[in-house]
């Protein structure tokens, strides 16, 4: 016993030393990112096929669409005018019009904000979106760093951007385009996404709510999309101002034209310092906390929040206020180039030949197409505000709902009143920014009724699809995403149908297929008339399915 | 107020694919009572409820609920009842007075004074989102909300969980009040010293079957009490008794387990004997719902290894 005493007191065993403080930061990025894969392997899958397979048909199909040097240059002459830039690229090659020009000018656009929405939606469903379903807590507290979930999320991201690439690399030089053009054009798209993914990950840890972050995300993207069209409008090949945007960085490769790599060092910089940056970010804030402290609200609920549609239309405020400034946006930036498309008319006889029409009428199918876009971005509301009701239900707060005594019927119906309401005020915006910026610049007031009509004649077509979305919502719950299917496929059809040359049936497998080209031709009314009756038979038909299921998480 | 059960459930059925959650479940709620919901986890109680809501189907059996269908009439049933979900999910951006004004206004009939008089007596600020709420508090918010209302019924799922002691007493309280006021309420708990506090009924569901229900006196009448005693005699003939199990003996100290439907002719039995002694224990709640939850009945193992 004595000699115990004598003995030094145990020590416990040392806690490793902290070598620095990120040490650890990173432990378990492997594990998550493997899971990550796991998890999201027919997503990964889903996106890249998708992704490759548009690119490949593409550049198949412009090739017989286009099989000629005269047919190609009567195409390129249509790309030069502001309405073809702003949809597609700066451009280059339009003198010497080949296959990979077009494909890197026409299709480029839309691959680089595919991946970029890919890229966003993969990182916030990694990150800000596991924190919200408190899944990241549980992971947080086993033996994982603090970096390392938003880590994994941008390997995740890494590798799916990646994987776009190799995809499209080997499409095309398999479709017999010149490989290391292809390389350069695959990649730009992949750094391109990379960005807009690393921005994603900076608003993932601003915003408390995934939505919020990915909105905000999107809207950057959105900016970049139009600095970049309203830059190389200015400027053909592209003015100071189409460099601000990460965008033109990847369009400036001249891939299959006059290759440079350069730009693209600009996109590596950019996406690598907003990385490092989110994940200081990420290091330093709290687990599920924002930037932003949480303020305190009213004690009572004001006097109009009393039923199902007043609770959604407040859920959706801050979402719909975006999207109403994104369309007013839109509606300017389309409207203020009208005039600009009549200009060119008259300084370029042969444009005048390929529209086949005066100035006046060229001016119209531009009004048109913008009237496309209008309704393809209400759609894409509208089918996300219908899926909330969804989001709702797995969140398990339509529960409270139902059992407070709403009749199912009715939250539905206010679901679909909700998106409907908004759809046509982001519409109105959307025709009455357009109008009066084309009539500011025209001085014709007669452009403000026309940019309204080609912006509300979309609304059935965009109703046919809440319609839709509430069927699936209705009737099945578990695979409602599938509305995306629904709003990719209108996309698709409404942007590459004419790009493609597509037959008439073929447009006419999408709702916007069927309406009226207004301005450009007059008003149809049994279209729009069929489209609102399939519409409403839609509802009834999700009303219907609504009141018949089980509740399910 | 309709005459019958608030609540009568016969033989329901419910099945979520392969899987047979509820299997033929039996369940009773007088008017003006308040009746306990107990069963081992995953037993099916909490998908009982959301067919009492009509927010599942049931495939079989029969469910009546304030006289009315809860699939056919579930919104004029639900004007009449307050629930409060087994995990309660708010909307993160309104606070928690929105909550429960909003929750209040579906329902049609709020009472803003005992809206406050609530909120004060379980203290929960208002004010704040309700993302910012700790689960507890989140609780409240649903509490608060369903005990407001003015209606005939409570469905409660494990109302108490995340609540601190005080705030259950608060909740005890309230539920003591809603009885007082006539209403009925049907109480899924886990915690077993509130059901024995607050339920004149109880009910206890294994694999989505009723395995007992009654009132606990009743169920008490059900189970054995541990009897031990000191007798003069020698005690080896009461093992001939019916109703005595695992009876052990130690000199003149007898021990033993009786069904309490025989205690009275035990009783007589040990008094021709020559009592010295003569202790009887009841069983202890815990005792009773582990014998119902468990497969084998744990009660006179533990009692007669000892
Ligand atoms: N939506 C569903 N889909 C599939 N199975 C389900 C679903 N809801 C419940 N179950 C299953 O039904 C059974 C009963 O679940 P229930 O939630 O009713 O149990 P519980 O008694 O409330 O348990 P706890 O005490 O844990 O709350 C469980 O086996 C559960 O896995
Ligand atoms: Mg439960």
């Amino acid at each position: 016993m004595s000699a115990a005493t004598t003995l030094p007191a145990p020590v416990p065993a040392p806690l490793p030393a902290r070598v620095s403080a990120g040490a650890g930061q990173l432990t378990g990025t492997g594990v998550l990112l493997r899971a990550a894969l796991r998890r999201n392997r027919r997503r990964l899958v889903t996106w890249v096929l998708a992704l490759g397979g548009i690119t490949v048909y593409a550049a198949v199909a412009l090739g017989a669409v286009y099989p000629t040097a005269a047919d190609r240059q009567a195409r390129a002459a249509v790309m030069e005018t502001p309405a073809g830039i702003l949809l597609s690229g700066p451009g280059f090659g339009t003198d010497d019009y080949t296959l990979g020009a077009m494909i890197a000018n026409e299709l480029g656009l839309t691959v680089l904000v595919a991946v970029s929405i890919m890229s966003i939606s993969l990182v916030v469903r990694q990150t800000r979106a596991e924190e919200e379903s408190g899944n990241a807590e549980l992971l947080l507290a086993a033996a994982v760093g603090r970096r390392a979930p938003l880590a994994s999320a941008l390997a995740l991201m890494a590798i799916a951007d990646v994987a776009v690439a190799v995809v499209i690399t080997a499409g095309l030089a398999g479709a017999g385009l010149a490989a290391v053009d292809a390389a350069a054009l695959a990649v730009g798209f992949a750094l391109t996404g990379a960005v807009f993914g690393a921005v994603a990950a900076v608003t993932a840890q601003l915003f408390v709510q995934a939505r919020a972050a990915s909105g905000s995300a999107l809207a950057v993207l959105g900016a970049a999309v139009l600095v970049r069209g309203v830059g190389d409008v200015l400027h053909h090949s592209g003015s100071p101002l189409s460099w601000l945007s990460p965008i033109a960085w990847a369009q400036q490769t001249r891939a299959f034209v006059d290759l440079r790599w350069e730009p693209l060092g600009l996109s590596v910089a950019l996406a690598a310092v907003l990385a490092a940056l989110a994940l200081r970010l990420s290091a330093r804030r709290d687990v599920g906390a924002g930037l932003l402290t949480p303020r305190r609200g009213p004690a009572a609920a004001s006097g109009w929040l009393a039923g199902p549609v007043a609770l959604l239309a407040r859920l959706q405020r801050g979402t719909v206020a975006g999207w109403t400034a994104a369309m007013l946006l839109l509606g300017l930036t389309f409207g203020s180039l009208t005039d600009s498309v009549t200009d060119m008319i008259a300084g370029n006889p042969r444009l005048a030949t390929v529209f086949g029409g005066e100035g006046a009428g060229l001016t119209d199918s531009f009004t048109a197409a913008a009237g496309l876009y209008y309704g393809l971005c209400a759609a894409a509301f509208t089918v996300g505000s219908v899926l909330r009701l969804r989001g709702e239900e797995t969140a398990g707060r339509l529960e409270l709902l139902l059992a407070g005594g709403v009749d199912r019927r009715r939250v539905l119906g206010a679901g679909l009143a909700v998106a409907c309401a908004a759809a046509v005020l982001l519409l109105l915006v959307a025709g009455l920014g357009g109008g009066l910026a084309a009539a500011a610049v025209s001085g014709r007031a007669g452009a403000v009724p026309d940019q309204l009509g080609t912006a509300l004649v979309q609304l059935p077509a965009v109703l046919l699809l809440g319609a839709l979305t509430a069927v699936l919502v209705a009737a099945v719950p578990r695979r409602s995403g599938l509305a995306w299917v629904a709003v990719c496929w209108v996309a698709l059809l409404g942007m590459f149908g004419p790009l493609l040359q597509l037959p008439g049936w073929a447009a006419r497998l999408s709702p916007f297929g069927w309406l009226p080209r207004v301005p450009a031709v007059d008003v149809d009314v049994a279209p729009l008339a069929v489209l609102l009756l399939v519409a409403a038979a839609l509802g009834a038909v999700a009303l219907l399915a609504f009141r018949r299921r089980d509740l399910s998480g | 107020m309709s005459a019958g059960p608030a609540v009568e459930v016969r033989g329901l059925i419910k099945n979520f694919g392969d899987v047979r959650a509820l299997d033929g479940l039996d369940l009773t709620v007088d008017a003006g009572s308040v009746a306990g919901f107990l069963g081992p986890n995953g037993a099916g109680k909490s998908t009982t409820l959301r067919i009492l809501l009509g927010l599942l189907r049931a495939d079989g059996g029969t469910a009546r609920l304030l006289g009315g269908d809860p699939w056919a009439d579930a919104v004029a049933l639900h004007r009449r009842l307050a629930y409060v979900p087994g995990d309660v999910a708010l909307w993160p951006t309104l606070t928690g007075g929105e909550v429960i004004d909003l929750l209040g206004r579906l329902r049609g009939r709020a009472d803003a004074r005992r809206r406050d008089e609530l909120l004060e007596r379980f203290d929960l600020d208002p004010t704040r989102k309700t993302r910012a709420y700790s689960k507890g508090n989140r609780q409240k918010v649903a509490l608060v909300a369903a005990l407001a209302a003015d209606v005939d019924l409570l469905v409660l799922d494990e109302p108490t969980s995340g609540l601190d002691p005080l705030k259950e007493e608060v909740f005890t309280e309230c539920i003591g009040e809603a009885r007082a006021a006539g209403r009925s309420v049907l109480l899924s708990s886990h915690v077993l010293s509130e059901v024995e506090k607050l339920c004149d009924t109880v009910t206890i569901i294994r694999n989505g079957r009723t395995v007992e229900s009654g009132t606990l006196t009743e169920l008490r009448h059900l189970t054995r009490s541990t009897v031990t005693a000191d007798v003069a005699a020698d005690p080896s003939g009461l093992a001939a008794l019916p109703g005595v199990h695992d009876l052990s003996r130690d000199g003149h100290r007898v021990r033993f387990q009786v069904d309490n439907a025989h205690l009275d002719t035990v009783v007589a039995a040990l008094a021709t004997l020559g009592l010295d002694s003569l202790v009887c224990t009841p069983p202890s709640l815990e005792q009773l719902f582990l014998q119902h939850y468990g497969d084998a009945l744990p009660v006179p193992d533990a009692v007669g290894a000892r």
